[in-house]
């Protein structure tokens, strides 16, 4: 049996990753599948805290997670295909993300 | 075994995340990333939360990549990949990383169907962890997901789908150009 | 309506509304959908009312995770105070845009519910999926004029570091969960008390924070609002900086007051220094800004550091001041967004401070009014913003922040420079070239008076109000 401290470990470094990628790249699509890499990481820690408790509840929010992700990324993809319209090349770098 | 397949998955997993952040290329990075969901779902699979591992397959790996892509073809101009021919890096990464995906998802099911079996038939394997306890409360159990979801949890999710109904007129307004 | 569902009377209104309004969006007439704005508006003084109505009442509903208290009543109202002028400044500010559509007062219906949910959940599963009803909303109205790149930009900003955000919440419930074994707060708040920092449950609330923190763009997480109210319609900024923002403190002080009580002095050191830093940068770069609704933008993330004065000063003083603050602060600042919106210069709305010289001269009334929000803004006697301040930095004080407070009174003063300039501009200066002329809109009148009746109210007779503040904050101190 796998310790459930090992799935957590896991998980902080997935989403330590995604926290990188979205401050690191300038794609809003590759920024946005970070988000989604944060999102899943913290999925997994919900299930091995879950697993260590021996109760299903965890499962359920994660299954409300992934409900908001999938709504989340149409929304999302929808602004992003919308600035397209409006300006043929899609990076962040004008929009200056993290001005202060 | 079970271990082995844990630190198999994992390392895979976190070496796709990183594909993810490193590769220039998004469309590499949207693959690298159906890996990582996959490995995921693997790891639920492990964590003995089927439904989920399923859920994920469908509701990550299925929709919302393939939004994900879709986006990435319609949006990002050919002459953003890097590389003189944009398949071949994508075919000699794919390649090795899904085959060794498959090995592990083939472990992990092959060592899970006993284990499940077990608990379905609790008088046939005694010693099994799962035995000890009938299928219907098994928290991993999709039953027990149901009956939370339609009982404890019935208002986040009659909220649930309020925010879909949301996101469908929100999209909507996106997407709908004025006829001018 | 049946016995268990009372204590969602509000959400239930407002639901309702927007079912109807989706339904009426496809009937005709199809050119104007001022009639669905009217709808939406009746729906939300229906909710106004049923929370009045309920005032003092407690109850549960579905296994405890909605709850029915005073706390989450005095948020519907104020809420439903900031949505109210929103959809009045909006019912002509759509046309003259020439973006009359039904799906803007879905929306913006769609949000408000996101916004009530949040004052009324009890479990950070129902705040998560409330803050997302919320933020999807309000990511597509900030983009909703989609002709204009900025809105497009904007909304694309909002969105990417709202779902960062989201992330960060996501983990901080999954850490939480951990520690405690469950999502619901009081158990959250048990599981605390039983176990004392629990390194892993004060990750999980500063992340928590961050997630918050980003709803109520206190500094570092404020980056997006400048950009947002600049390229989002000028309602849209109206109702982000009002709603979002009373429903992120909604949020904020039922998890910080009630659920990690116990870990009080951990938040408080954490929250003083934020709370310094918001004040501070958000008052300095104003003095920057000649756009008028950046102005306003850095100028909120100014209050949002003096609301956190009274969440770090705690008690009923302290947190019930934070409950009046936002009150006062919603109608000052939804007064301010609609004279902007009122305004137009060769039809251009009219957002830089050029626009606003010898405004005074043709349009006293209007200038005048502008005048007595940012002398809200401000804090000046007898305005609403003054009773706010005293009661905030009185908490501090009280609770022993005294430095706190001196550098709140500090930036008090530093902040009226950039308000007192755009009155300075309106009744000192010549305008050249084309006017600036106010738009003939009723409804945006009506918004106005009902705007300025509410900052000389609250300032002339706070005691009822900041009673019922004080009351409201009571069951969640208990």
């Amino acid at each position: 049996m796998v310790p459930e401290t090992y799935y957590t470990m896991l998980s902080a470094i997935l989403f330590s990753i995604g926290v990188v990628g979205v401050l690191v790249r300038r794609n809003p699509l590759v920024i946005f599948m970070s988000i989604e890499l944060m999102l899943n990481a913290a999925n997994l820690a919900l299930v091995a805290f879950g697993a260590r408790f021996g109760a299903a509840d965890a499962q359920v929010l994660v299954f409300f997670v992934m409900t908001v992700a999938a709504a989340e990324v149409a929304v999302g993809l929808a602004i992003i295909v919308a600035i397209f319209r409006l300006r043929r090349r899609l990076s962040v770098d004008d929009l200056s993300l993290m001005r202060w | 075994m079970e271990l082995v397949t844990f630190f198999g998955v994992a390392i895979l997993a976190v070496a796709s995340a990183l594909g993810l952040v490193l590769r220039r290329n998004p469309i590499h990075g949207a693959l690298f990333l159906v890996v990582n969901l996959g490995c995921v779902a693997v790891l639920y699979l492990l964590l003995g939360a089927e439904f989920l591992a399923l859920a994920q397959i469908i509701i990550y790996a299925g929709a919302i990549m393939v939004l994900f892509v879709f986006a990435i073809m319609v949006l990002i101009p050919g002459k953003e990949e890097t590389g003189p021919d944009p398949l071949r890096p994508q075919r000699l990464l794919a390649v090795p990383l899904g085959a060794v995906l498959l090995l592990e998802a083939v472990l992990v099911l092959r060592s899970h169907v006993v284990g499940g079996g077990s608990s379905r038939f609790p008088g046939h394997q005694p010693g099994s962890p799962l035995a000890a306890v009938p299928p219907a409360v098994r928290p991993g159990g999709i039953e027990s997901v149901g009956r939370l979801l339609l009982g404890d949890y019935l208002f986040a999710f009659e909220v649930t789908s309020v925010l879909l109904l949301a996101a469908l007129v929100g999209v909507l307004t996106l997407a709908k150009r004025k006829a001018e | 309506m049946d016995a268990a569902l009372l204590p969602l009377a509000p959400l239930v209104v407002v639901a309702g509304t927007t079912v109807v309004l989706i339904l009426l969006d496809l009937l005709p007439p199809r050119t104007s959908k001022v009639h669905l704005g009217v709808v939406a508006l009746v729906g939300i003084v229906a909710t106004l009312v049923s929370a009045l109505f309920l005032w003092g009442r407690a109850g549960r509903a579905f296994s405890g995770v909605v709850v029915l208290d005073n706390f989450a009543l005095f948020f519907d109202v104020v809420i439903c105070y900031a949505v109210a002028l929103v959809l009045l400044l909006s019912l002509d500010y759509l046309r003259r845009n020439g973006m009359e559509r039904g799906e803007y007062y879905i929306l913006v219906l769609f949000a408000t519910l996101g916004m009530l949910l949040m004052a009324h959940a009890a479990d950070l599963i129902v705040i998560f999926l409330a803050l997302e009803l919320m933020s999807l909303s309000l990511y597509v109205l900030a983009g909703f004029f989609q002709a204009r790149l900025t809105a497009a930009e904007s909304a694309m900003k909002y969105f990417l570091l709202g779902a960062f955000a989201t992330g960060f919440f996501v983990y901080g419930i999954a850490l939480i969960y951990g520690a405690a074994g469950t999502t619901a707060l009081d158990r959250v708040g048990a599981a605390l008390g039983s176990a004392t920092r629990d390194p892993l449950l004060l990750i999980g609330l500063g992340l928590l924070l961050v997630g918050f923190g980003f709803k109520i763009s206190s500094v570092p997480f404020h980056m997006w609002a400048p950009d947002v109210y600049e390229g989002a319609p000028t309602s849209v900024a109206a109702l982000i900086a009002t709603g979002s923002k009373a429903a992120g403190f909604a949020g904020l002080l039922r998890v910080l007051l009630s659920t990690f009580r116990g870990a009080q002095p951990d938040w408080t050191a954490l929250l003083w220094v934020l709370a310094v830093l918001t004040m501070t940068v958000g008052n300095v770069v104003a003095i920057a800004q000649s756009n008028l609704k950046r102005m306003l933008a850095y100028s909120s993330i100014a209050h949002v550091g003096y609301m956190l004065v009274g969440v770090v000063a705690g008690g009923p003083l302290g947190a019930g001041g934070v409950l009046f603050y936002l009150l006062v602060y919603s109608f000052a600042t939804a007064g301010a967004f609609g004279v902007i919106l009122l305004l137009e210069r060769g039809r251009q709305e009219a957002v830089n401070q050029d626009d606003y010289g010898g405004l005074a001269a043709r349009h006293p009334v209007l200038a005048l009014t502008l005048a007595l929000f940012l002398l809200s803004l401000i804090g000046m006697p007898p305005t609403a913003g003054f009773a706010g301040k005293f009661y905030l930095f009185g908490a501090a004080v009280r609770s022993g922040y005294i430095w706190l407070a001196v550098i709140a009174v500090l930036n008090s003063a530093v902040a009226a420079y950039y308000y007192l300039r755009v009155i300075v501009y309106m009744y000192m200066r010549d305008q050249e070239g084309v006017p600036t002329e106010p738009a003939p809109s009723f409804a945006g009148r009506l918004a106005l008076g009902i705007a300025l009746w509410g900052v000389f109210q609250l300032g002339l007779m706070p005691a009822p109000v900041l009673d019922l503040a004080q009351a409201a904050v009571a069951p969640l101190l208990r």
